[in-house]
C-alpha cells in the first residue's frame, strides 16, 4: 500500500576535504513509501536547486544494489537498517511518520572526505592492485572445460565474489579494517584451482598493503558481516586468515 | 564522408584469420613508444585497457567513476553467449552466427557477426583462467541456460551477476596492468571533447568531476567505450550516469552515427510505479526460462492473479509462438506485452504490466531449484515492490535498455575518423536492429580482448605520426569551447531544473519514438524537442561553480546533449521507412503485427554525418551484403 510520510533529515554537509563539515536539517513532506531513500534525496536536491542553494553531492549510480557506488551510514548503520541491502535498494516504506534520519558519509582514516557523502575509496582498488587477481594474459587460455572445479567450490568462490567493493564493511567496523573485503578476494581466488599458484603471493601482499594504507586490524567484531549488502560471510576472513598464515609458514615470497 | 567497411575477401569463416594475418604488426619493443587512450572501464573498456597494456602499449583509461569496477556492465545478470555446444544440442560458430544475424533482423554486417560468434569460445577459456566464478554441472564442468531467440542452451552464467563477475574479472587484469605501471588510471573524469590534428584523432579533453579542472591528454589512438544512450529516455535500466555526450562530442568532430534509432525495448522490467521514480530495474531475461508470461483474458479482469483459473489466463507468448514460447527475442516479447496492455488486459494498478509466474516451475522443481537460479533477481523484486514472487507472480513491462545504434566503425571498430576506434554498445557493430539477449556481454568482450589488440596494431604500425602534444593550438581551442560551454550552462540561471527537463525528453521519446513510431507523431515529437532544446537553454538553472564537485553541472551537460541527439534519433526513425527489430513502424507490419522489413530499400547502415548546427545532418548508406545467409521472415512461431 502506497502511503506517504514527513521526515526529519540530518545529513552531512561538508564542502571539501579540507572544510570543517556539519549536519544540517532538513523537512520533507509527503515522501512516498514506494520512493528509494536516493529518490529522496533526488527531490532534496531538486527543492534545494530551485531554493537557490547547492545540492547534496552524493555518490550512486546503477540504483539496482550491483555497482556498489552508493553508501551513507544511516542512522549510524551503513546502508540503512534493512539487512542485505545497498542504500539505492532501500525503500522509503522502512521508515515511519515523523522519524528523525541522519545521514552521514563511511567513516574511515583510509577513506578521505571529498564532499558532503561522497568519500575517496581509491584505497580499495590499491588493495586489488596488490594481487587481487589471477596473473594470466589474454590468448592462452585453455578450452574452460578442461578444470573441472566441484560445484560446492564454485558457489563458496561465488559467494565471496558477490563483494561489490561498497566499503561498508570498513565504514562498519569499529576499527575500519577492510578485512571482509580482502578476504572475499583472497577466498574467491584460493577456493579455485585457477587461483592456487599466486594464492600465498596474493595473501601476503594484499594484507600488507591494507596495512600500509591505514586500515585497522580484525577483532572479530562482526560487525562488517552484519552491514554488507550483499551478506558476505567472515568465514572469509578465516580463510584469508589461513591464507596468510599458511604463506607465512611456506612460502618464499620475500 | 567515407565509409569504408575494409571486411577482408574470402570465405566467411577464413576472414577474419586472413586479415589477422595481413595487419601489420608493431614490433614488441616499440608497443611501449605509442600512447593509448581508452575511455569508459566497462566490458569494452576494461578489457581493452588489460589486453592492450599487456602486449606493451602505454595505456591511459579514463572513467566517470570512482573507480573503473563500477560501470554499468556490471549490472548484466543473465549470462554470456558461446558457441560451445558444451550441451550436445547441435550449437555452433555457424548456429550462433545466424542465431545473431537473424534475432537484428538482418540488418548487421556478415563478417563482424561472424567473427563475434567464433570469438565467443576464446572468451569463456579465458575468463575462466582469469578465476570467473561461472555456474557449473555435478561433474564440475560449466553449466550453460537458455536466452530468447535461440533453441539451444548457450548461456554461460555466474547467478544472475554475470556482467558483475565479468567486470571484475576484467577490471583484476586491469588492477595488475596498473600495478605493472602499464595503465595509467584517470577516474572521475568525464570526455568532453575529442581533438581530430590534421585528420587523426590525436587526443581527449576531459573534465575532472572533483575539481572541476579541465585537463588535456594526447595519445596516438583514442578507444572509446562509454556504452550507450538509453537514458535519452529518461526511464531507463541504465546507470544514472551513462549518457551519450563522449560519443555525440566525436559525432560532431566527424565520426558518423550509425543506425541511432535501433534502440531495445527490454521485456521483463520492474513496471512504473510514480513520477518521482529515477530509474527502471531490469529483471533477468533468463527468467523466462522458467517463468511464464500471461495476461487475463478478459479486459479489465482486476481479480487478484490467483483467483483466476487457468482457463481464463491467455499464455499469450506460449499460444502465438509455439516453437520459441516464451523464449522468443525481446523485440517481440515486448511489443506483444505493449499491444495486450493497450487492448486493456494489462494488469496492475497502472494497468500497464503483464504477469511472469514462476509457480509452475516452483511446482515442478521445488523452491530451492529456483532460489539457486534466480534467488538475488527474485530478492532485487522483493526490495522493490515488497511482493514476494514466490508466492505471487511478479509483474513485468517492457523499459528502454539497450542502443543498437551506436558511433559507425568499419571491420577494424575504427570510426570514420583515423585512429579513434569506437568499442562495445557505444558502437553500431554487431546486433543490427535488435540485440539478443547474453550478446552483450559477449561483444564487449570480444572487442576488447580479442579484436582491439590485433586491429590497432595494424593502424599504428601502417600509419605515420608527427609529434603532437597538449600544447597544439588544437588541444587549446576545444579546452576554450569546453569552457565555454560550462560557463553558458552556469550562467543562464533560469528556472527549471535538469532532471525536469530530462524527464520532459523522455517522455516525448518514449511516446513517439518509443515501442512503436509512425510518422505523424516522429514529425510532432521533432517540433517537441526543437522547442525543449530552446528552452533548455533560456531556462535550465544549474547551481553551483564549475571549480568544484557539481554533479548538477555534470548532469546538464548530459541532457543538453541528450536534447539533440534526441533529434538525430527522430530524423534516423523517420528516414527508415519499413520495420524491423526494435524499430517499429506501425505503417510496415504484417497482418499479424510483426514488423515488416523492405529489403530492397533499407538493406543498409544509416549513418549521419554532422552537419553545422541547425543544419541537417547528411546521411551516407553503407550497403548491407548478404552472401551466406538468406533473408527471410523472422518467424518465431
Amino acid at each position: 500500500m502506497t502511503r506517504t510520510i514527513n521526515l526529519t533529515l540530518k545529513i552531512w554537509r561538508q564542502k571539501g576535504p579540507e572544510f570543517k563539515g556539519k549536519f544540517e536539517t532538513y523537512n520533507v513532506r509527503n515522501i512516498s513509501t514506494d520512493m528509494s531513500f536516493l529518490e529522496m534525496i533526488d527531490i532534496i536536491n531538486e527543492q534545494l536547486t530551485l531554493d537557490g542553494k547547492d545540492p547534496i553531492v552524493f555518490d550512486h549510480d546503477c540504483r539496482e544494489g550491483i555497482c556498489g557506488t552508493c553508501g551513507a551510514m544511516v542512522n549510524g548503520r551503513a546502508h540503512g537498517p534493512e539487512k542485505g541491502t545497498t542504500l539505492c535498494q532501500l525503500h522509503m516504506r522502512h521508515f515511519s511518520e515523523g522519524d528523525t534520519i541522519v545521514i552521514e558519509p563511511w567513516r574511515s582514516r583510509a577513506f578521505p572526505v571529498i564532499k558532503d557523502l561522497v568519500v575517496d575509496r581509491s584505497a580499495l582498488d590499491q588493495i586489488i592492485q596488490a594481487g587481487g587477481y589471477i596473473s594470466v594474459n589474454t590468448g592462452g587460455a585453455p578450452d574452460a572445460n578442461t578444470l573441472p572445479v566441484p560445484q560446492e567450490i564454485a558457489e563458496k568462490a561465488m559467494d565471496a565474489a558477490a563483494c561489490i567493493g561498497c566499503g561498508a564493511c570498513v565504514a562498519a567496523c569499529p576499527n575500519a579494517a577492510a578485512m571482509l573485503f580482502t578476504g572475499a578476494k583472497v577466498s574467491q581466488l584460493a577456493l579455485l584451482p585457477q587461483g592456487k599458484p599466486e594464492a600465498a603471493k596474493r595473501a601476503l601482499c594484499m594484507v600488507r598493503k591494507m596495512d600500509e594504507l591505514h586500515f585497522g586490524n580484525c577483532t572479530n567484531e562482526k560487525e562488517c558481516e552484519v552491514e554488507c549488502p550483499k551478506e558476505i560471510s567472515i568465514v572469509n576472513i578465516a580463510r584469508l586468515n589461513r591464507e596468510f598464515m599458511k604463506a607465512g609458514f611456506f612460502s618464499t615470497v620475500p | 564522408m567515407q565509409l569504408e567497411a575494409r571486411i577482408p575477401g574470402g570465405q566467411l569463416s577464413e576472414k577474419w584469420d586472413r586479415h589477422r594475418f595481413e595487419l601489420k604488426l608493431v614490433n614488441p619493443a616499440n608497443k611501449r613508444k605509442y600512447d593509448i587512450i581508452v575511455v569508459g572501464t566497462g566490458l569494452a573498456g576494461g578489457s581493452a585497457s588489460a589486453a592492450l597494456a599487456e602486449l606493451g602499449y602505454t595505456v591511459k583509461t579514463f572513467c566517470i567513476q570512482d573507480s573503473p569496477r563500477r560501470a554499468h556492465s556490471i549490472a548484466a545478470q543473465g549470462g554470456i553467449n558461446a558457441a560451445k555446444n558444451y550441451t550436445n544440442e547441435g550449437d555452433s560458430i555457424w548456429r550462433l552466427f545466424y542465431d545473431t544475424i537473424k534475432g537484428g533482423d538482418f540488418r548487421a554486417r556478415e563478417a563482424n557477426v561472424y567473427r563475434l560468434a567464433q570469438i565467443s569460445n576464446n572468451i569463456i577459456d579465458h575468463c575462466v583462467a582469469q578465476g570467473i566464478p561461472f555456474a557449473r554441472d555435478y561433474g564440475g564442468l560449466l553449466a550453460n541456460r537458455s536466452f530468447g531467440g535461440s533453441q539451444v542452451s548457450r548461456t554461460f552464467y555466474a547467478r544472475g551477476q554475470t556482467g558483475q563477475q565479468l567486470l571484475l574479472g576484467a577490471y583484476g587484469a586491469m588492477m595488475r596492468q596498473v600495478a605493472a605501471g602499464q595503465i595509467t588510471m584517470y577516474p572521475r573524469r568525464e570526455m568532453l571533447d575529442l581533438v581530430v590534428i590534421n585528420g587523426k584523432a590525436r587526443g581527449i579533453v576531459v573534465r575532472n568531476l572533483v575539481t572541476g579542472e579541465i585537463e588535456t591528454h594526447a595519445a596516438h589512438a583514442i578507444v572509446l567505450c562509454t556504452g550507450g544512450y538509453g537514458n535519452l529516455f529518461f526511464l531507463s535500466t541504465n546507470a544514472m550516469s551513462s549518457n551519450v555526450s563522449a560519443a555525440f562530442r566525436a559525432y560532431k568532430k566527424g565520426a558518423g552515427f550509425a543506425n541511432p534509432c535501433f534502440s531495445q525495448i527490454h521485456p521483463t522490467c520492474i513496471p512504473v510505479h510514480g513520477t518521482y521514480q529515477s530509474k527502471l530495474t531490469l529483471m533477468s531475461e533468463s527468467l523466462r526460462n522458467d517463468g511464464r508470461v500471461w495476461v487475463p483474458k478478459t479486459p479489465g479482469d482486476k481479480r487478484p492473479p490467483h483467483q483466476i483459473p487457468e482457463s481464463e489466463r491467455d499464455y499469450y507468448l506460449e499460444r502465438k509462438y509455439p516453437s520459441f514460447g516464451n523464449l522468443v527475442p525481446r523485440d517481440v516479447a515486448s511489443r506483444n506485452a505493449k499491444s495486450l496492455c493497450d487492448s486493456g488486459k494489462g494488469v496492475g494498478d497502472t494497468g500497464l504490466a503483464v504477469y511472469l509466474d514462476l509457480s509452475d516451475s516452483i511446482r515442478r522443481d521445488g523452491k530451492d531449484i529456483i532460489e539457486k537460479k534466480y534467488g538475488n533477481l527474485i530478492q532485487m523484486y522483493e526490495k522493490i515492490t515488497a511482493d514476494d514472487p514466490y508466492e505471487t507472480p511478479m509483474m513485468i513491462y517492457p523499459a528502454v535498455h539497450y542502443t543498437m545504434g551506436g558511433l559507425w566503425v568499419d571491420y577494424n571498430l575504427m570510426s570514420t575518423i583515423d585512429g579513434f576506434f569506437v568499442l562495445g554498445e557505444a558502437n553500431f557493430s554487431d546486433h543490427g536492429a535488435n540485440r539478443l539477449g547474453a550478446s552483450a556481454l559477449m561483444q564487449g568482450l570480444a572487442d576488447g580482448y580479442f579484436i582491439i589488440p590485433y586491429t590497432i596494431g595494424g593502424y599504428l604500425a601502417g600509419t605515420p605520426f608527427e609529434e603532437v602534444n597538449t600544447s597544439h593550438q588544437a588541444f587549446k581551442e576545444a579546452t576554450q569551447a569546453v569552457k565555454t560551454r560550462i560557463e553558458n550552462l552556469l550562467s543562464i540561471n533560469g528556472k527549471r531544473t535538469v532532471d525536469d527537463f530530462h524527464r520532459e525528453l523522455g517522455l516525448i521519446m518514449w511516446d513517439y519514438c518509443g515501442m512503436s513510431r509512425n510518422d505523424q507523431g516522429l514529425i510532432k515529437a521533432r517540433g517537441m524537442i526543437q522547442e525543449l532544446r530552446a528552452e533548455f537553454w533560456e531556462n535550465v538553472v544549474v547551481p553551483g561553480s564549475s571549480e568544484d564537485f557539481n554533479q548538477s553541472l555534470e548532469r546538464a551537460g548530459r541532457v543538453a546533449d541528450f536534447i539533440e541527439f534526441g533529434e538525430l534519433m527522430i530524423i534516423d526513425a523517420l528516414a527508415r521507412k519499413e520495420s524491423c527489430g526494435g524499430h517499429f513502424n506501425e505503417a510496415y507490419q504484417t497482418e499479424d503485427n510483426e514488423a515488416l522489413r523492405d529489403d530492397e530499400n533499407f538493406s543498409h547502415v544509416a549513418v549521419w554525418e554532422f552537419a553545422e548546427a541547425d543544419k541537417e545532418p547528411v546521411l551516407h548508406k553503407e550497403e548491407l551484403i548478404f552472401q551466406n545467409v538468406e533473408l527471410t521472415h523472422r518467424s518465431y512461431k
